[in-house]
Protein backbone atom coordinates (compact mmCIF):
# COMPACT_ATOMS: atom_id res chain seq x y z
CA UNK A 1 0.00 0.00 0.00
CA UNK A 2 2.77 2.07 0.81
CA UNK A 3 3.72 2.04 -3.18
CA UNK A 4 0.40 3.27 -3.83
CA UNK A 5 0.43 5.93 -1.51
CA UNK A 6 4.34 7.18 -3.15
CA UNK A 7 1.81 7.43 -6.04
CA UNK A 8 -0.73 9.45 -4.76
CA UNK A 9 1.97 11.87 -2.98
CA UNK A 10 3.74 11.97 -6.46
CA UNK A 11 0.56 12.55 -8.50
CA UNK A 12 -0.43 15.08 -5.91
CA UNK A 13 3.31 17.04 -6.47
CA UNK A 14 2.89 16.55 -10.41
CA UNK A 15 -0.70 18.63 -9.87
CA UNK A 16 1.31 21.85 -10.25
CA UNK A 17 2.95 20.43 -14.08
CA UNK A 18 -0.31 19.30 -15.32
CA UNK A 19 -2.04 22.26 -14.43
CA UNK A 20 0.64 23.91 -16.16
CA UNK A 21 0.54 21.81 -19.27
CA UNK A 22 -3.13 22.99 -18.82
CA UNK A 23 -3.22 26.73 -19.03
CA UNK A 24 -0.27 26.33 -22.41
CA UNK A 25 -2.03 23.21 -24.20
CA UNK A 26 -5.89 23.79 -23.61
CA UNK A 27 -6.40 27.29 -22.31
CA UNK A 28 -3.31 29.15 -24.86
CA UNK A 29 -3.52 26.27 -27.44
CA UNK A 30 0.32 26.12 -27.12
CA UNK A 31 2.34 23.07 -27.55
CA UNK A 32 5.20 24.44 -24.97
CA UNK A 33 7.79 21.49 -24.13
CA UNK A 34 10.31 24.17 -22.31
CA UNK A 35 8.75 21.76 -19.29
CA UNK A 36 11.75 19.39 -19.63
CA UNK A 37 13.85 22.66 -18.46
CA UNK A 38 11.89 24.93 -16.35
CA UNK A 39 10.95 21.58 -13.79
CA UNK A 40 14.36 20.88 -13.82
CA UNK A 41 15.78 24.61 -12.78
CA UNK A 42 12.61 24.43 -10.53
CA UNK A 43 14.53 21.46 -8.63
CA UNK A 44 17.65 22.03 -8.64
CA UNK A 45 17.50 25.53 -7.44
CA UNK A 46 14.95 23.92 -4.36
CA UNK A 47 18.28 21.12 -3.75
CA UNK A 48 21.24 23.93 -4.48
CA UNK A 49 18.96 26.60 -1.64
CA UNK A 50 18.31 23.35 0.45
CA UNK A 51 21.93 22.56 0.92
CA UNK A 52 23.26 26.16 1.67
CA UNK A 53 20.82 26.87 4.28
CA UNK A 54 18.07 28.62 3.24
CA UNK A 55 14.58 28.04 4.11
CA UNK A 56 12.46 25.39 2.01
CA UNK A 57 9.62 28.33 1.20
CA UNK A 58 12.12 30.66 -0.07
CA UNK A 59 13.44 28.15 -2.51
CA UNK A 60 10.01 27.33 -3.44
CA UNK A 61 9.46 30.90 -4.37
CA UNK A 62 13.01 31.36 -5.98
CA UNK A 63 12.03 27.88 -8.14
CA UNK A 64 8.65 29.34 -9.14
CA UNK A 65 10.09 32.75 -10.34
CA UNK A 66 12.68 31.21 -12.07
CA UNK A 67 10.19 28.88 -14.01
CA UNK A 68 8.36 32.07 -14.73
CA UNK A 69 11.46 33.45 -16.68
CA UNK A 70 11.88 30.28 -18.28
CA UNK A 71 8.45 30.67 -19.67
CA UNK A 72 8.66 34.22 -20.56
CA UNK A 73 11.97 34.02 -22.49
CA UNK A 74 9.92 31.03 -24.77
CA UNK A 75 6.99 33.31 -24.90
CA UNK A 76 9.28 36.03 -25.67
CA UNK A 77 10.57 34.00 -28.47
CA UNK A 78 7.73 32.76 -29.89
CA UNK A 79 5.90 35.98 -30.29
CA UNK A 80 8.80 38.55 -31.10
CA UNK A 81 10.96 36.41 -33.42
CA UNK A 82 7.72 34.65 -34.50
CA UNK A 83 9.12 30.95 -33.92
CA UNK A 84 7.14 28.10 -33.82
CA UNK A 85 6.63 27.64 -30.17
CA UNK A 86 7.81 23.85 -29.97
CA UNK A 87 11.16 25.26 -31.42
CA UNK A 88 11.29 28.14 -28.89
CA UNK A 89 10.44 25.81 -26.24
CA UNK A 90 13.35 23.36 -27.48
CA UNK A 91 15.64 26.17 -27.94
CA UNK A 92 15.32 27.37 -24.09
CA UNK A 93 15.37 23.79 -22.68
CA UNK A 94 18.70 22.96 -24.22
CA UNK A 95 19.89 26.46 -22.54
CA UNK A 96 18.66 25.59 -19.48
CA UNK A 97 20.49 22.23 -18.99
CA UNK A 98 23.72 23.81 -18.99
CA UNK A 99 22.29 26.74 -16.89
CA UNK A 100 21.20 24.05 -14.23
CA UNK A 101 24.26 22.16 -13.96
CA UNK A 102 26.11 25.94 -13.30
CA UNK A 103 23.71 26.31 -10.46
CA UNK A 104 23.68 23.39 -9.00
CA UNK A 105 27.67 22.88 -9.89
CA UNK A 106 27.29 18.66 -10.07
CA UNK A 107 24.91 17.08 -11.44
CA UNK A 108 22.93 15.80 -8.57
CA UNK A 109 22.46 16.70 -5.03
CA UNK A 110 21.20 14.56 -2.16
CA UNK A 111 19.39 16.07 0.50
CA UNK A 112 19.96 13.82 3.80
CA UNK A 113 18.73 15.00 6.94
CA UNK A 114 17.59 18.67 5.89
CA UNK A 115 14.40 20.02 7.03
CA UNK A 116 12.62 20.62 4.06
CA UNK A 117 8.56 21.71 3.73
CA UNK A 118 7.57 18.16 3.29
CA UNK A 119 9.58 16.42 5.91
CA UNK A 120 11.04 17.18 9.31
CA UNK A 121 13.98 15.09 9.83
CA UNK A 122 15.05 15.99 12.58
CA UNK A 123 11.72 14.87 14.60
CA UNK A 124 11.28 11.97 12.06
CA UNK A 125 8.08 13.65 11.17
CA UNK A 126 6.66 13.13 7.33
CA UNK A 127 3.53 15.53 6.46
CA UNK A 128 3.48 15.26 2.78
CA UNK A 129 0.06 14.08 2.45
CA UNK A 130 -1.24 16.96 4.20
CA UNK A 131 0.84 19.75 2.22
CA UNK A 132 0.92 18.34 -1.22
CA UNK A 133 -3.05 18.05 -0.89
CA UNK A 134 -3.14 21.15 0.29
CA UNK A 135 -0.82 22.70 -2.32
CA UNK A 136 -3.48 21.25 -5.16
CA UNK A 137 -6.32 22.81 -3.48
CA UNK A 138 -4.95 26.20 -3.55
CA UNK A 139 -3.83 25.94 -6.69
CA UNK A 140 -7.66 24.70 -8.06
CA UNK A 141 -8.94 27.87 -6.27
CA UNK A 142 -6.15 30.29 -7.57
CA UNK A 143 -5.90 29.29 -10.97
CA UNK A 144 -9.72 29.37 -11.29
CA UNK A 145 -10.31 32.77 -9.96
CA UNK A 146 -7.64 33.84 -12.21
CA UNK A 147 -9.30 32.66 -15.62
CA UNK A 148 -12.39 34.02 -14.39
CA UNK A 149 -10.93 37.57 -13.73
CA UNK A 150 -10.88 40.06 -16.53
CA UNK A 151 -7.32 39.28 -17.45
CA UNK A 152 -8.05 35.39 -16.80
CA UNK A 153 -10.87 35.80 -19.52
CA UNK A 154 -8.53 37.38 -22.02
CA UNK A 155 -6.09 34.72 -21.48
CA UNK A 156 -8.41 32.02 -22.49
CA UNK A 157 -9.98 34.12 -25.61
CA UNK A 158 -6.06 34.50 -26.34
CA UNK A 159 -6.33 30.82 -27.01
CA UNK A 160 -9.52 31.01 -28.94
CA UNK A 161 -9.22 33.72 -31.78
CA UNK A 162 -6.72 35.96 -32.01
CA UNK A 163 -8.26 38.22 -34.29
CA UNK A 164 -11.19 38.56 -31.18
CA UNK A 165 -9.06 39.36 -28.85
CA UNK A 166 -7.28 41.95 -30.59
CA UNK A 167 -10.40 43.67 -31.30
CA UNK A 168 -11.00 43.60 -27.99
CA UNK A 169 -7.72 45.88 -27.32
CA UNK A 170 -5.88 42.88 -26.14
CA UNK A 171 -2.57 42.41 -27.13
CA UNK A 172 -2.06 38.43 -27.82
CA UNK A 173 1.29 38.19 -27.80
CA UNK A 174 1.58 39.92 -24.08
CA UNK A 175 -1.41 37.60 -22.96
CA UNK A 176 1.13 34.46 -24.61
CA UNK A 177 3.58 35.60 -22.74
CA UNK A 178 1.90 35.91 -19.20
CA UNK A 179 0.51 32.85 -19.59
CA UNK A 180 3.90 30.74 -20.80
CA UNK A 181 5.28 32.28 -17.38
CA UNK A 182 2.81 31.02 -15.28
CA UNK A 183 2.84 27.73 -16.73
CA UNK A 184 6.10 27.33 -16.14
CA UNK A 185 6.20 28.69 -12.56
CA UNK A 186 3.72 26.09 -11.86
CA UNK A 187 5.75 23.47 -13.97
CA UNK A 188 8.85 24.64 -11.85
CA UNK A 189 6.27 23.97 -8.49
CA UNK A 190 6.38 20.66 -9.46
CA UNK A 191 9.91 20.27 -9.69
CA UNK A 192 10.56 21.80 -6.14
CA UNK A 193 8.15 20.07 -4.54
CA UNK A 194 9.38 16.51 -5.94
CA UNK A 195 12.93 17.25 -4.94
CA UNK A 196 12.05 17.58 -1.07
CA UNK A 197 9.66 14.78 -1.81
CA UNK A 198 12.44 12.43 -2.96
CA UNK A 199 15.42 14.08 -1.29
CA UNK A 200 17.61 14.98 -4.18
CA UNK A 201 17.94 16.81 -6.75
CA UNK A 202 19.45 15.70 -10.31
CA UNK A 203 20.14 17.32 -13.58
CA UNK A 204 18.43 14.99 -15.61
CA UNK A 205 15.07 15.11 -13.54
CA UNK A 206 13.55 16.93 -16.18
CA UNK A 207 14.05 14.50 -19.61
CA UNK A 208 10.80 13.73 -20.61
CA UNK A 209 8.84 15.25 -18.07
CA UNK A 210 6.60 17.24 -20.26
CA UNK A 211 4.76 13.62 -21.50
CA UNK A 212 3.61 13.46 -17.45
CA UNK A 213 1.74 16.79 -18.05
CA UNK A 214 0.45 15.68 -21.03
CA UNK A 215 -0.85 12.52 -19.83
CA UNK A 216 -2.74 14.29 -16.79
CA UNK A 217 -4.27 16.32 -19.27
CA UNK A 218 -5.91 13.90 -21.75
CA UNK A 219 -6.56 11.68 -18.83
CA UNK A 220 -8.68 14.63 -17.09
CA UNK A 221 -10.35 15.12 -20.97
CA UNK A 222 -11.53 11.60 -20.67
CA UNK A 223 -12.88 12.17 -17.17
CA UNK A 224 -14.95 14.70 -18.06
CA UNK A 225 -16.08 13.54 -21.57
CA UNK A 226 -19.71 12.85 -20.66
CA UNK A 227 -19.80 15.10 -18.23
CA UNK A 228 -22.48 17.67 -18.51
CA UNK A 229 -20.75 20.58 -17.57
CA UNK A 230 -17.27 21.57 -18.84
CA UNK A 231 -16.77 24.25 -16.52
CA UNK A 232 -12.96 25.21 -15.55
CA UNK A 233 -13.21 24.68 -12.27
CA UNK A 234 -13.91 21.03 -12.90
CA UNK A 235 -11.21 21.06 -15.75
CA UNK A 236 -9.02 22.10 -13.17
CA UNK A 237 -9.70 19.17 -10.62
CA UNK A 238 -10.19 16.71 -13.71
CA UNK A 239 -6.23 17.27 -14.47
CA UNK A 240 -4.92 17.08 -10.58
CA UNK A 241 -7.01 13.66 -10.63
CA UNK A 242 -5.18 12.83 -14.03
CA UNK A 243 -1.92 13.37 -12.32
CA UNK A 244 -2.93 10.94 -9.49
CA UNK A 245 -4.04 8.34 -12.16
CA UNK A 246 -1.66 8.67 -14.50
CA UNK A 247 1.42 8.12 -11.32
CA UNK A 248 -1.28 5.21 -10.19
CA UNK A 249 -0.92 3.27 -13.22
CA UNK A 250 3.01 3.73 -13.95
CA UNK A 251 3.22 2.18 -10.05
CA UNK A 252 0.73 -0.17 -10.79
CA UNK A 253 2.73 -1.02 -13.72
CA UNK A 254 6.10 -1.21 -11.89
CA UNK A 255 4.18 -3.38 -9.12
CA UNK A 256 2.98 -6.73 -11.56
CA UNK A 257 6.86 -6.64 -12.30
CA UNK A 258 7.89 -4.66 -15.32
CA UNK A 259 11.35 -3.95 -15.64
CA UNK A 260 11.85 -0.66 -14.22
CA UNK A 261 14.14 -0.01 -17.42
CA UNK A 262 11.12 -0.13 -19.66
CA UNK A 263 9.47 3.22 -17.35
CA UNK A 264 10.23 5.78 -20.37
CA UNK A 265 8.64 2.88 -22.72
CA UNK A 266 5.52 2.27 -20.44
CA UNK A 267 4.85 5.89 -19.78
CA UNK A 268 5.33 7.01 -23.76
CA UNK A 269 2.63 3.76 -24.33
CA UNK A 270 0.38 5.11 -21.73
CA UNK A 271 0.13 8.76 -22.86
CA UNK A 272 -0.32 6.47 -26.69
CA UNK A 273 -3.17 4.61 -24.98
CA UNK A 274 -5.09 7.64 -23.91
CA UNK A 275 -5.15 9.32 -26.56
CA UNK A 276 -6.47 6.50 -28.68
CA UNK A 277 -9.12 6.04 -26.02
CA UNK A 278 -10.42 9.14 -26.55
CA UNK A 279 -10.08 9.31 -30.21
CA UNK A 280 -11.88 5.28 -30.50
CA UNK A 281 -14.96 7.03 -28.31
CA UNK A 282 -15.04 9.42 -29.88
CA UNK A 283 -15.51 8.18 -33.27
CA UNK A 284 -18.06 5.44 -32.44
CA UNK A 285 -20.35 8.23 -30.77
CA UNK A 286 -20.29 10.59 -34.39
CA UNK B 1 -13.63 61.50 -38.78
CA UNK B 2 -11.24 59.22 -40.58
CA UNK B 3 -8.99 60.93 -42.88
CA UNK B 4 -6.89 58.47 -45.21
CA UNK B 5 -4.53 60.08 -47.29
CA UNK B 6 -2.25 58.87 -50.14
CA UNK B 7 -2.16 55.68 -48.67
CA UNK B 8 -0.53 52.41 -50.62
CA UNK B 9 -0.23 48.46 -49.73
CA UNK B 10 1.89 46.42 -52.32
CA UNK B 11 1.57 42.72 -51.40
CA UNK B 12 4.66 40.24 -52.06
CA UNK B 13 6.91 43.06 -53.08
CA UNK B 14 9.44 42.62 -55.31
CA UNK B 15 8.28 38.77 -56.49
CA UNK B 16 6.45 37.60 -59.33
CA UNK B 17 3.32 37.20 -57.21
CA UNK B 18 3.71 41.34 -56.13
CA UNK B 19 0.07 43.04 -56.22
CA UNK B 20 -0.91 46.56 -55.99
CA UNK B 21 -4.00 45.92 -53.31
CA UNK B 22 -4.10 50.16 -52.69
CA UNK B 23 -2.75 52.26 -55.44
CA UNK B 24 -2.35 55.96 -53.37
CA UNK B 25 -6.09 56.29 -51.95
CA UNK B 26 -7.96 59.16 -50.11
CA UNK B 27 -10.66 59.11 -48.68
CA UNK B 28 -12.47 61.65 -46.20
CA UNK B 29 -14.78 59.98 -43.69
CA UNK B 30 -17.14 62.28 -42.03
CA UNK B 31 -18.67 61.30 -38.33
CA UNK B 32 -22.24 59.79 -38.76
CA UNK B 33 -21.31 58.42 -42.26
CA UNK B 34 -22.23 55.06 -42.87
CA UNK B 35 -20.59 54.19 -46.32
CA UNK B 36 -21.38 51.01 -47.82
CA UNK B 37 -18.17 49.75 -49.97
CA UNK B 38 -18.38 47.35 -53.14
CA UNK B 39 -16.02 46.06 -55.72
CA UNK B 40 -14.60 43.27 -57.51
CA UNK B 41 -12.52 40.62 -55.40
CA UNK B 42 -9.42 42.18 -55.25
CA UNK B 43 -9.94 46.08 -56.04
CA UNK B 44 -8.90 46.52 -52.28
CA UNK B 45 -12.23 47.04 -50.65
CA UNK B 46 -10.77 44.21 -47.96
CA UNK B 47 -7.51 45.78 -47.66
CA UNK B 48 -8.94 49.39 -46.99
CA UNK B 49 -10.62 48.21 -44.03
CA UNK B 50 -7.54 46.22 -42.50
CA UNK B 51 -5.88 49.32 -42.78
CA UNK B 52 -8.51 51.44 -40.70
CA UNK B 53 -8.30 48.43 -38.14
CA UNK B 54 -4.68 48.38 -37.73
CA UNK B 55 -4.64 44.78 -39.01
CA UNK B 56 -2.56 45.88 -42.11
CA UNK B 57 0.04 48.77 -42.06
CA UNK B 58 0.40 51.05 -45.31
CA UNK B 59 3.35 50.95 -47.35
CA UNK B 60 2.93 54.73 -47.40
CA UNK B 61 0.85 57.67 -46.82
CA UNK B 62 -1.13 58.22 -43.54
CA UNK B 63 -4.60 57.79 -41.74
CA UNK B 64 -5.97 59.87 -38.76
CA UNK B 65 -8.71 59.25 -36.70
CA UNK B 66 -9.85 63.23 -35.43
CA UNK B 67 -6.42 64.78 -36.16
CA UNK B 68 -4.45 61.42 -34.35
CA UNK B 69 -2.09 59.66 -36.60
CA UNK B 70 -3.11 56.18 -36.20
CA UNK B 71 -0.96 54.50 -39.24
CA UNK B 72 1.35 52.81 -37.37
CA UNK B 73 -0.88 51.90 -34.47
CA UNK B 74 -1.09 48.69 -34.27
CA UNK B 75 -4.82 46.95 -34.91
CA UNK B 76 -4.99 46.13 -31.06
CA UNK B 77 -4.56 49.85 -29.70
CA UNK B 78 -6.37 50.84 -32.37
CA UNK B 79 -9.51 48.58 -31.33
CA UNK B 80 -10.47 51.79 -28.60
CA UNK B 81 -11.48 53.61 -31.52
CA UNK B 82 -12.59 50.62 -33.06
CA UNK B 83 -15.20 48.25 -33.42
CA UNK B 84 -15.01 45.60 -35.65
CA UNK B 85 -17.50 42.43 -37.30
CA UNK B 86 -15.47 40.38 -39.57
CA UNK B 87 -17.17 38.09 -42.50
CA UNK B 88 -16.60 35.06 -40.62
CA UNK B 89 -18.77 34.80 -37.71
CA UNK B 90 -16.49 32.92 -35.40
CA UNK B 91 -13.90 35.20 -35.64
CA UNK B 92 -16.00 38.13 -33.90
CA UNK B 93 -16.53 35.49 -30.52
CA UNK B 94 -14.11 33.25 -28.57
CA UNK B 95 -16.34 30.42 -28.90
CA UNK B 96 -14.91 28.50 -25.79
CA UNK B 97 -15.88 31.38 -23.91
CA UNK B 98 -19.64 31.67 -22.35
CA UNK B 99 -21.53 34.67 -24.22
CA UNK B 100 -21.31 36.29 -20.60
CA UNK B 101 -17.40 36.21 -20.56
CA UNK B 102 -17.47 37.18 -24.59
CA UNK B 103 -19.47 40.11 -23.56
CA UNK B 104 -17.45 40.74 -20.44
CA UNK B 105 -14.32 41.23 -22.42
CA UNK B 106 -16.19 43.38 -25.33
CA UNK B 107 -17.22 45.92 -22.18
CA UNK B 108 -13.23 46.42 -21.03
CA UNK B 109 -12.69 47.17 -25.40
CA UNK B 110 -10.96 50.44 -24.24
CA UNK B 111 -9.78 49.46 -20.73
CA UNK B 112 -7.23 47.75 -19.27
CA UNK B 113 -8.45 44.19 -18.20
CA UNK B 114 -7.36 43.15 -14.45
CA UNK B 115 -7.17 40.74 -11.87
CA UNK B 116 -10.62 41.76 -10.91
CA UNK B 117 -13.95 39.70 -11.53
CA UNK B 118 -16.01 41.77 -13.43
CA UNK B 119 -18.58 39.11 -14.51
CA UNK B 120 -20.81 40.51 -11.28
CA UNK B 121 -24.71 40.42 -11.29
CA UNK B 122 -25.35 43.63 -12.13
CA UNK B 123 -23.03 43.19 -15.10
CA UNK B 124 -24.88 39.69 -15.95
CA UNK B 125 -28.14 41.35 -15.52
CA UNK B 126 -27.52 44.35 -18.12
CA UNK B 127 -26.02 42.33 -20.31
CA UNK B 128 -29.11 39.95 -19.97
CA UNK B 129 -31.50 42.92 -20.84
CA UNK B 130 -29.42 43.76 -23.99
CA UNK B 131 -29.59 40.09 -25.14
CA UNK B 132 -33.21 40.09 -24.98
CA UNK B 133 -33.87 42.99 -27.58
CA UNK B 134 -32.28 40.13 -29.75
CA UNK B 135 -35.55 38.23 -29.29
CA UNK B 136 -33.65 34.93 -29.68
CA UNK B 137 -34.03 33.59 -26.04
CA UNK B 138 -30.30 33.91 -25.67
CA UNK B 139 -30.83 35.58 -22.06
CA UNK B 140 -32.34 32.16 -21.15
CA UNK B 141 -28.71 31.15 -21.54
CA UNK B 142 -26.04 33.33 -20.90
CA UNK B 143 -23.25 31.04 -19.89
CA UNK B 144 -23.82 28.65 -22.79
CA UNK B 145 -20.74 28.65 -24.80
CA UNK B 146 -20.06 30.92 -27.81
CA UNK B 147 -19.45 27.93 -29.88
CA UNK B 148 -22.50 26.28 -29.51
CA UNK B 149 -24.86 29.08 -31.10
CA UNK B 150 -25.38 29.09 -35.08
CA UNK B 151 -23.51 31.64 -37.02
CA UNK B 152 -26.35 34.38 -37.29
CA UNK B 153 -26.57 34.53 -33.19
CA UNK B 154 -22.97 35.12 -33.14
CA UNK B 155 -22.95 37.64 -35.60
CA UNK B 156 -25.75 39.26 -33.96
CA UNK B 157 -23.46 38.97 -30.52
CA UNK B 158 -20.92 40.20 -32.03
CA UNK B 159 -22.87 43.54 -32.90
CA UNK B 160 -24.68 43.71 -29.70
CA UNK B 161 -21.14 44.01 -28.20
CA UNK B 162 -19.90 46.50 -30.51
CA UNK B 163 -21.60 48.72 -28.23
CA UNK B 164 -20.43 47.66 -25.20
CA UNK B 165 -17.67 49.96 -24.68
CA UNK B 166 -17.39 53.38 -26.05
CA UNK B 167 -17.54 53.35 -29.82
CA UNK B 168 -17.26 55.58 -32.43
CA UNK B 169 -16.43 53.70 -35.76
CA UNK B 170 -17.73 50.34 -36.75
CA UNK B 171 -15.92 48.68 -39.63
CA UNK B 172 -18.05 45.30 -40.66
CA UNK B 173 -16.34 43.22 -43.48
CA UNK B 174 -19.42 41.30 -45.85
CA UNK B 175 -20.85 41.18 -41.74
CA UNK B 176 -23.61 38.74 -44.06
CA UNK B 177 -22.06 36.92 -46.52
CA UNK B 178 -21.83 33.54 -44.29
CA UNK B 179 -25.45 33.79 -42.90
CA UNK B 180 -28.75 32.10 -44.57
CA UNK B 181 -30.84 34.75 -45.96
CA UNK B 182 -33.07 35.31 -42.48
CA UNK B 183 -30.17 35.37 -40.19
CA UNK B 184 -28.74 38.01 -43.04
CA UNK B 185 -31.47 40.33 -42.92
CA UNK B 186 -31.71 39.95 -39.08
CA UNK B 187 -28.30 40.84 -38.62
CA UNK B 188 -28.27 44.07 -41.13
CA UNK B 189 -31.75 45.45 -39.35
CA UNK B 190 -29.62 44.91 -36.30
CA UNK B 191 -26.50 46.50 -37.59
CA UNK B 192 -28.21 49.80 -38.41
CA UNK B 193 -30.13 50.51 -35.78
CA UNK B 194 -26.77 50.43 -33.69
CA UNK B 195 -24.99 52.40 -36.30
CA UNK B 196 -28.29 54.73 -35.81
CA UNK B 197 -28.64 55.13 -32.36
CA UNK B 198 -24.88 54.77 -31.37
CA UNK B 199 -24.54 57.54 -34.17
CA UNK B 200 -21.91 55.86 -35.19
CA UNK B 201 -19.26 55.86 -37.99
CA UNK B 202 -19.58 52.70 -40.25
CA UNK B 203 -18.06 51.65 -43.10
CA UNK B 204 -19.28 48.19 -44.57
CA UNK B 205 -18.23 45.82 -47.43
CA UNK B 206 -20.68 43.78 -48.71
CA UNK B 207 -21.25 41.66 -52.03
CA UNK B 208 -25.13 42.31 -51.84
CA UNK B 209 -25.78 45.60 -54.36
CA UNK B 210 -29.47 45.42 -52.10
CA UNK B 211 -27.56 46.07 -49.03
CA UNK B 212 -25.36 48.29 -50.35
CA UNK B 213 -27.97 50.47 -51.72
CA UNK B 214 -30.89 49.82 -48.69
CA UNK B 215 -28.27 50.75 -46.00
CA UNK B 216 -25.86 53.70 -45.28
CA UNK B 217 -25.58 57.34 -46.72
CA UNK B 218 -22.80 57.41 -48.89
CA UNK B 219 -21.01 54.43 -51.64
CA UNK B 220 -18.40 53.65 -52.70
CA UNK B 221 -17.46 51.38 -55.61
CA UNK B 222 -14.04 51.01 -55.74
CA UNK B 223 -11.79 49.06 -59.01
CA UNK B 224 -7.96 47.95 -59.14
CA UNK B 225 -7.29 49.99 -55.56
CA UNK B 226 -8.64 53.01 -56.08
CA UNK B 227 -12.35 54.95 -55.51
CA UNK B 228 -13.99 54.65 -59.14
CA UNK B 229 -17.26 56.14 -57.16
CA UNK B 230 -18.09 57.95 -54.36
CA UNK B 231 -22.02 58.59 -54.52
CA UNK B 232 -23.09 60.72 -51.65
CA UNK B 233 -26.87 60.28 -50.14
CA UNK B 234 -28.61 62.07 -52.67
CA UNK B 235 -26.64 60.55 -55.58
CA UNK B 236 -26.98 57.18 -53.81
CA UNK B 237 -31.04 57.55 -53.94
CA UNK B 238 -30.62 57.90 -57.98
CA UNK B 239 -28.93 54.39 -58.26
CA UNK B 240 -30.46 50.96 -58.15
CA UNK B 241 -29.32 47.80 -58.01
CA UNK B 242 -28.95 47.12 -61.77
CA UNK B 243 -27.34 50.29 -62.47
CA UNK B 244 -24.30 48.47 -59.92
CA UNK B 245 -24.68 45.22 -61.33
CA UNK B 246 -24.09 47.01 -64.78
CA UNK B 247 -21.37 48.43 -63.74
CA UNK B 248 -19.74 45.31 -62.89
CA UNK B 249 -20.03 44.03 -65.92
CA UNK B 250 -18.34 46.67 -68.01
Amino acid sequence: MEFYLTAIHQGLAFAALGLGIFLSLRILNIPDITTDGSYTSGGIITAWMLVNGWSPIIAVIASMIAGACAGIITGTIHTRLKVHPLLAGIIVMTGLYSINLAILGRPNQPLINIENLLMSPSVNSDHSSIILFAFSVVLIILINAFLKSDMGISLRATGNSESMVKSMGVNPDRMKIIGLGISNSLTALSGSLIVQYQGFGDINMGIGIVISGLGAVMIGDVLLRNAASRKIFLQLIAVVLGCILFRLILAAALNIGIDPNYLKLITAVLVLSIIAFGKIKFTSKA
Amino acid sequence: MIEIKNISKTFNKGTADEIAALKCLSLKINEGDFITVVGFNGSGKSTLLNLISGSLIPDSGEIHFNDIDVTKLPDFKRSQYISRIFQNPLAGTASELSIMENFRLAALRTKSKTLSIGNTNSFRNSVCEKLKTLNMGLENKPDALMGSLSGGQRQALTLLMSVMDESKILLLDEPTAALDPKSAAIVMELAEKIIRDGNLTALMVTHRMKDAINYGNRLIMMKEGLVEHDYSNADKKAINTDDLIRWFNI
